[in-house]
């Protein structure tokens, strides 16, 4: 086949153009949340004393880390999906993260005696915070890859990470509402392994099935 | 100035691509064509890869051009979305040829050339990948691009709606580009 030809075949498919991939990206997000809040909602729940751990910092500042990480993911993964250099800004944005975990950490060792750091860092349910983030992240995990298939990420391992942190800014922010466990120390151990979890399956996955 | 230009009228041309004008599309396709079989030309150059299979890259680059252009944000420049696609690709299909891509290869892609550079090669391996679709997706494929005829005259050859014939094209046109990608992991 000539290239003239092979042309002559696309501009005959010209009509054939696909849902913009903000919109699928966008649709994909939304979806999997709904699916995950669904989940989240049959499964969990939210704890009893919510009402009062709402004027709590400790408690708070968990959804600071988990929405900051939803954000600056999503920011990422947005420009990701699109063929092009690595958006550097959200990747610093990404970075501040763990930043804030720092921050949130050292102020924990300020105004905790050491003492009770041990009891802190360890929690109540720590195994069931690394079973169900991931749990709570699968359904727009599974979304966002779909959707990310039909983008052009330059970078595939990379794109995949990213929306493995994504979901788990997804899971992470349900899953902070259930656990009882609001420590800076906790959040910093064990919802950055579960995070990592997810960034690091993504990453596998994405290897291979985000290809173009 | 004459890139900038060009480029502009790119973009307008894929606008109106995306709004199902294939006239415009046809008109892009072929000056994307000539760009990059010379931008491909260089990269291969660059890296010592033997020029015989350039036309190849030039395909496989319009086909993901065509397959992933829903990526392209209308709000941005059209030029530097295809050279990222062109670069992608390119370093596919070199590193499929046993290339390590140690130095950057942006300067081969820093601009696409407005030199016309037309293809003078009809490699035989293409009519092997239209050979690997299945039956009738080949036919439709094949009536359409190397015998030229219209979506409506395929329809009424092989007795099908025009709906069907167009379904049957774009599933071609993807099947060739995945049989493309499969030869990166051979």
């Amino acid at each position: 086949m000539k290239t003239d030809d092979l042309i002559t075949a696309l501009a005959a498919d010209a009509q054939s153009v696909s849902m913009p991939i903000g919109r699928a990206l966008a649709l994909a997000v939304a979806g999997g949340a709904v699916g995950a809040a669904i989940l989240f909602a049959i499964m969990l729940g939210m704890r009893p004393d919510v009402a009062t751990a709402v004027t709590s910092l400790r408690f708070l500042f968990k959804f600071v880390v988990t929405l900051s990480l939803l954000a600056s993911a999503l920011g990422l993964v947005w420009n990701l999906a699109r063929p092009g250099a690595i958006p550097v800004g959200w990747l610093l944005a990404l970075a501040g993260v763990p930043a804030l975990l720092a921050i949130g950490s050292v102020a924990e060792m300020l105004t905790v005696p050491p003492a009770d750091w041990g009891q802190r860092l360890t929690g109540h349910n720590s195994f069931m915070c690394l079973i169900l983030i991931p749990t709570l992240s699968a359904i727009p995990f599974a979304a966002l890859l779909l959707a990310l298939r039909q983008g052009a990420p330059s970078h595939p391992m990379l794109t995949g990470a990213v929306a493995g942190l994504v979901a788990a800014g997804i899971g992470a922010t349900l899953y902070a509402s259930h656990c009882p466990d609001d420590s800076p120390f906790f959040v910093a151990t064990w919802y950055v392994i579960a995070s990592a979890f997810m960034a690091m399956l993504g990453a596998a996955i994405g290897e291979h099935f985000l290809r173009w | 100035m004459a890139q900038l230009n060009r480029e502009e009228e790119w973009a307008a041309l894929m606008q109106a691509a995306i709004g199902g004008d294939a006239a415009a599309y046809r008109r892009l396709l072929e000056s994307l064509s000539h760009s990059l079989r010379a931008a491909t030309r260089r990269g291969f150059a660059q890296f010592g890869a033997a020029m015989n299979d350039v036309e190849d890259v030039v395909q496989e680059t319009l086909l993901a051009i065509h397959l992933k252009r829903h990526t392209w944000d209308q709000n941005q420049p059209l030029g530097p979305w295809v050279r990222a696609i062109a670069r992608h690709k390119l370093i596919d299909a070199l590193r499929r040829r046993g290339r390590r891509i140690e130095v950057p290869i942006e300067s081969v892609l820093d601009f696409l050339p407005a030199e016309e550079q037309r293809s003078d090669l009809d490699r035989q391996d293409a009519e092997r990948l239209i050979k690997e679709l299945n039956g009738r997706q080949q036919t439709i494929v094949r009536s359409i691009s190397v015998e030229g005829k219209s979506i409506r005259d395929v329809a009424e050859n092989l007795g099908m709606n025009e709906g069907a014939v167009r379904v049957a094209l774009h599933r071609g046109l993807k099947a060739l580009a995945a049989i493309h990608r499969r030869g990166d992991e051979e």
